[in-house]
């Protein structure tokens, strides 16, 4: 029938289509700095491609003149090691204290109303007390993205552990096994590729938390470096770091699916 | 059906076109300035409550619309970006944010000087040489890291000797009482709620650099030549709220409630701040050859840190234009000290 709505374009069509509105920006972004540009050459705010490549070549390629040091690439790695332990604690309370609540009534009547309320804490509102908590040094970076995240990871596990069918647990009884042996080989496996996908979802909260708490104070950091060069308008630094981060970002969500579709091939078989 | 919708067609176009034309958004020049927090700019918070500014932009037939910004760095950078025609910024600040991204600036008000307003501050120790080896938590790139390369070079250090950590000026007090945080350098009013800290020492403060780190009005160079009008009205409205300011303490009071403080919490910060109430006095201090050596290491600190830009050669890439002459580049200038609103405003001529 041919109607708009059963009409599929073709593989090569819809890479097109997928590609136009990013073509469409650049341009955009193009035609707006020519026409600053235009009336100020030495316009800072929407920098030529030129000078943003002049960017990237000073931050990435180059040795600070003061430090010796690749900024850019410092950066990355400290903001990097501190999302990956801040995710990692995270994703380990929210596993084990979800897993234990999920399968163990008894530990999830005192758990689970602390936990939606702490969840519902906006940790950037709590950061000041962070600080005076855990100092102002790498400690309290990661431990805003844990708290930030780990609310979030221990909700998630729990409810998805209470939603396997109780048939399962009911057989595994049937066959002998102790509650333990049931958490360790039922319903830990079931609950793997969901913190994955949990941990997912929550890559953005922890790149917003992270940021932020470089922002506030750190010595480097992509937040740091965004938030320092703010001061005089470089968005030639600006853009670029942007768009590294989502490519981080992107890059990390691809390498979980990845490796969720790679080790749980079964959790993938009817989606 | 169709014949109703051509109605409201043409009933619509009928009320654009008035809108458009109305005589009321043709006839008067609009302005914007902006400003953010600080104990030299409440005075623009009072000037527009009390209609002092209004007042002087009705008698020079200009609309000036007053806007407070929170951030002060956004506040700076909305004026580069074109969305205000004025804006309160330091001296440094100015060069290195509309300055630096070609919007050629003139500070048409120099309202004050920080007199002690900005400080280093030991948690041990007493005098500045302590500092050595230490971690100093700061927000890199302003005034205060300007104030501490003038410190450290005053006692043969330099900045090598420190480390210096980017901290949020926000979260500066609450910085100060974690334990990793021995050295702080911040303004008012953080300085005097973090010497209430007991051990805490100020070693070193802008008493010992007057006249360095300066609290302008910058307006746009451009708007200014064709609307001498705003220079008129905003420098009128100023010397008049001055005036007030100085004369009467609920004024003052007034001002510091706006800030989030009390008149004692208030007259703490002017304390440290070297008002120029009457314009006579400002003048003075922009003529003097002073001015421009302040401006040369403002230059070159902003330079060092690669503030004035990647094209920039030297700390006098970007022109400054002061009574005493020009520094650097005569080429490019971009931040121009001009007295002569101010002289009008001594002389009882706006």
């Amino acid at each position: 029938m041919l109607r708009l709505i059963n009409f599929q374009p073709s593989r090569a069509l819809k890479t097109a289509l997928g590609i136009i509105p990013f073509l469409l920006i650049l341009l955009g972004y193009q035609i707006g700095s020519d026409i600053r540009k235009a009336e100020n050459e030495q316009d800072k705010l929407l920098p030529s491609f030129t000078e943003i490549a002049d960017g990237i070549d000073r931050m990435a390629f180059q040795a600070n003149k003061r430090s010796g040091e690749y900024l850019f690439w410092v950066d990355t790695k400290s903001s990097v090691i501190r999302l990956a332990k801040g995710i990692s604690i995270a994703a380990l309370i929210g596993l084990i204290i979800g897993l234990a609540a999920g399968s163990i009534p008894i530990i999830a009547a005192p758990l689970k109303p602390l936990v939606t309320v702490i969840s519902l804490i906006p940790p950037l509102a709590i950061l000041p007390v962070l600080f005076i908590a855990f100092g102002l040094g790498e400690l309290s970076k990661v431990m805003l993205i844990v708290i930030g995240v780990s609310p979030f990871l221990i909700r998630d596990i729990l409810q998805r552990t209470q939603e396997l069918p109780r048939e399962q647990l009911v057989k595994a009884q049937t066959l002998g096994g102790n509650s333990w042996q049931i958490i360790l080989r039922v319903i830990l496996p079931q609950t793997l590729p969901r913190l994955i996908d949990a941990v997912r979802l929550s890559l953005g909260a922890a790149w917003l938390f992270l940021i932020a708490a470089e922002a506030i104070a750190s010595t480097d950091g992509l937040g740091y470096r965004i938030f320092l060069v703010r001061r005089y308008m470089s968005m030639d630094v600006i853009l670029p770091y942007v768009v590294w981060i989502t490519f981080l970002a992107f890059a990390t969500d691809w390498c979980l699916l990845k490796l969720s579709r790679f080790v749980f091939p079964w959790y993938h078989a009817d989606k | 059906m169709r014949h109703t919708l051509a109605h409201s067609l043409a009933v619509l176009a009928l009320v654009v076109t008035a809108t458009l034309t109305s005589p009321v958004t043709q006839a008067q020049a609009s302005f914007s300035l902006c400003w953010s927090i600080y104990a030299g700019w409440m005075p623009w918070e009072y000037g527009d409550s009390s209609g002092i500014i209004k007042k002087w932009a009705d008698k020079y037939g200009i609309e000036i619309d007053v806007v407070q910004i929170n951030d002060y760095i956004e506040s700076i950078n909305q004026y580069s970006a074109g969305e205000f025609d004025a804006c309160s910024m330091t001296n440094m600040d100015a060069l290195t944010i509309p300055a630096a991204s070609g919007i050629d600036s003139t500070a048409l008000i120099v309202g004050d000087f920080s007199n002690g307003n900005d400080a280093i501050i030991l948690k041990q120790g007493s005098i500045l040489a302590d500092i050595e080896g230490q971690q100093v938590n700061l927000v890199e790139l302003s005034v205060s890291h300007y104030l501490l390369a003038r410190g450290l070079e005053s006692v043969g250090l330099s900045e090598r000797d420190v480390k210096v950590v980017n901290t949020a000026d926000a979260d500066m007090v609450a910085a100060y009482t974690t334990s990793g945080v021995t050295a702080v350098t911040t303004w008012n009013p953080l300085v005097n709620e973090i010497l209430k800290v007991p051990g805490a020492t100020n070693v070193f403060d802008s008493t010992s650099i007057p006249g360095e780190i300066i609290d302008t009005l910058m307006v746009k160079t451009e708007t200014l030549a064709e609307y001498p009008e705003l220079g008129k009205a905003l420098t009128g409205a100023w010397y008049e709220i001055m005036a007030a300011m100085e004369s009467s303490a609920d004024v003052r009071a007034q001002m510091g409630e706006a800030s989030g403080t009390d008149l004692a919490g208030y007259e703490a910060q002017l304390a440290t701040t070297q008002m120029f109430y009457s314009a006579a006095d400002a003048v003075a201090f922009v003529n003097s050859s002073k001015l421009k050596t302040t401006m040369e290491y403002v230059a070159s600190f902003s330079f060092e840190h690669g503030l004035l830009g990647e094209g920039a050669a030297d700390s006098g890439f970007i022109g400054i234009e002061t009574p005493a002459g020009v520094f650097g580049d005569s080429g490019n200038i971009q931040l121009r000290f001009d007295p002569s609103f101010m002289e009008m405003a001594a002389q009882g001529k706006l």
